[in-house]
């Protein structure tokens, strides 16, 4: 026999006519078109996915509020701005997202801020003292990959001091959801004195990396839901440009300054 | 200044050093002007010079394209070429198969993720070993912080049938026997002397010669990004070509599904629909 394709998470039984036709189909044992299908939400669905077992429901209502708030990061946002740059000149659905997604990508303001962001929690935990140490210390990482040089301190804004209130409202309302111990609620305590120690704001990432540690996920899942949750917003702000059109889309001036031959690192 | 007057000077202007175009006009490139000074450079000229700001000579060039020649692979199995193969049997956009495929080329195991390490670690090497550092001190460190080191060893075979090939090129244009050229082989012969079982691939031999060239690390990566592009297209149009759906066609029973047992929703605690 081939080498089949392994997985531990979806089981499908075919049809007695047609092994490429699916009768049933289970999620980590669940029926999904069978018994979920109605009954639950699309981020139990999510949870289950990822974390292989139904979530608590408080876990799910964070989840889903998690989910609203990284839903669209609006057309300031790079990411977004990136995909109505495939909708404005009507290039292919796809493009937009897969735009969004690789610039969404990013350290910064992006999923792989989040996926480090994930990583120091589980490096540092609730220690307040060695997150002091942390944010103050240059990052000495030297492995090395394709992802560039960290130059901010993740979960920091280096053009900001003190979070926005969509910050702030956000992580009071995802709060809500889980008892005091939770890393959201310490977050919420010593946020204040996380932004005197780096001088600068916390993130809507920082805030979205710590929900994602008290939902269990690790750096990876928590990278990859970043990614796809923020894709509704760019989505709909593509469509919108392409409906607006390029002429109202800004093309911004240039200042062509001299080029001197320089080495590129 | 504060950091959001500090933005605020770049919201509307772009301010570059790199080009810009002048619809109906001109274009300016690194400096020169594209359909003047640049009219007759070839597109593969024009490409490295986009990257680096420097021109190569033709022999140079002629070896940079080679590297990318002979890893070009049109065998839809390889993980990269089958995603544009498979966009291609599902009917998706060319465009959107390359891009993707393209994408996926940077990975940790193949792709872009050996060449950023591999060039890496023989530049660092050279000097290292210039000022003191023995070969095998240097080895030793790189495998003791990877557990391998980029360029030697392979996911699926261990004979790399690419480097007798750019060899005998490199060798026929005089761009063979560098110092980094030289590093990757005396690091090949002492892994091979030693225990480890990992023999030089394509990855360290294709790093060594663009770092000889003078490619720094960023430059080489850049470079590299449309190596394995030419394989892709081939894969596309064959599996666009042939009925829908039709490669790797998987079947229920071509899944070995390891996980939960059967079991009923909602779970009996724990969950509850709001």
């Amino acid at each position: 026999m081939e080498q089949p394709i392994q997985t531990a998470i979806w089981h499908e039984t075919p049809e007695a006519d047609n092994p490429f036709a699916t009768q049933t189909a289970r999620c980590h044992g669940y029926d999904v078109y069978g018994q979920m299908l109605g009954h639950c939400r699309w981020v139990d669905m999510l949870y289950l996915l990822l974390r292989g077992e139904a979530a608590p429901p408080a876990h799910a209502n964070l989840l889903e509020d998690l989910a609203v708030a990284l839903a669209n990061p609006g057309p300031r946002d790079a990411s977004v701005h990136a995909a109505m740059c495939g909708g404005v000149g009507k290039s292919v659905a796809a493009s937009s997202l897969m735009a969004a997604l690789a610039v969404g990508a990013g350290q910064y303001s992006g999923a792989r801020e989040v996926f480090l962001l994930v990583q120091q929690w589980r490096a540092l935990g609730t220690d307040i003292a060695s997150w002091e140490v942390a944010l103050t210390t240059p990052h000495s990482d030297v492995t090395v990959s394709t992802w560039p040089a960290i130059d901010h301190t993740p979960g920091f804004d280096p053009y900001g001091t003190t979070s926005a209130t969509i910050v702030i409202e956000t992580l009071n309302k995802l709060t809500q959801h889980l008892d005091q111990h939770s890393h959201l609620h310490w977050l919420q305590q010593y946020l204040p004195q996380l932004e005197r120690v780096t001088g600068q704001a916390a993130t809507m990432m920082l805030v979205a990396a710590t929900a994602f540690v008290d939902l269990g996920f690790s750096a990876e899942q928590a990278e990859m839901l970043t990614l796809l949750l923020r894709l509704p917003g760019a989505a709909a702000h593509a469509l919108e440009q392409q409906q607006i059109g390029h002429k109202k889309f800004p093309f911004y001036a240039v200042d062509l300054q001299a080029h001197t031959a320089e080495p590129t690192e | 200044m504060n950091g959001a007057d500090y933005l605020s000077q770049f919201s509307h202007t772009l301010k570059t050093t790199m080009g810009a175009c002048f619809p109906g006009d001109k274009v300016i490139f690194r400096g020169k002007t594209l359909h003047k000074d640049l009219q007759d450079i070839e597109w593969f000229d024009l490409f490295l010079f986009g990257i680096t700001g420097r021109r190569f000579d033709k022999n140079q060039l002629t070896l940079l394209q080679t590297i990318w020649t002979y890893t070009s692979y049109p065998d839809a199995r390889i993980w990269n070429n089958r995603v544009a193969g498979l966009a291609g049997s599902n009917r998706s956009t060319s465009n959107l198969a390359i891009s993707a495929a393209l994408a996926i080329s940077e990975a940790e195991i193949f792709g872009r993720g050996i060449d950023i390490k591999a060039i890496t670690f023989l530049i660092n090497s050279n000097i290292k070993i210039k000022t003191g550092t023995s070969l095998a001190e240097c080895v030793n460190q790189e495998l003791k912080t990877n557990r391998g080191i980029a360029g030697y060893g392979r996911p699926l075979v261990s004979a790399d049938e690419r480097i007798a090939p750019i060899m005998e090129t490199a060798k026929r244009l005089e761009l063979a026997n560098g110092p980094h050229v030289r590093l990757a082989l005396a690091v090949d012969n002492f892994l091979v002397s030693g225990r480890w079982r990992l023999k030089l691939n394509y990855g360290a031999i294709s790093a060594a010669l663009a770092a000889d060239m003078g490619l720094t690390t960023q430059e080489y990566c850049l470079f590299s990004i449309p190596a394995f592009s030419i394989g892709m297209f081939p894969c596309y149009i064959e599996a666009a070509n042939k009925p829908a759906g039709t490669l790797f066609p998987t079947a229920c029973h071509d899944i070995d599904y390891t996980g939960q047992a059967a079991r009923q929703w909602p779970p009996a605690c724990g969950y509850k629909q709001d």
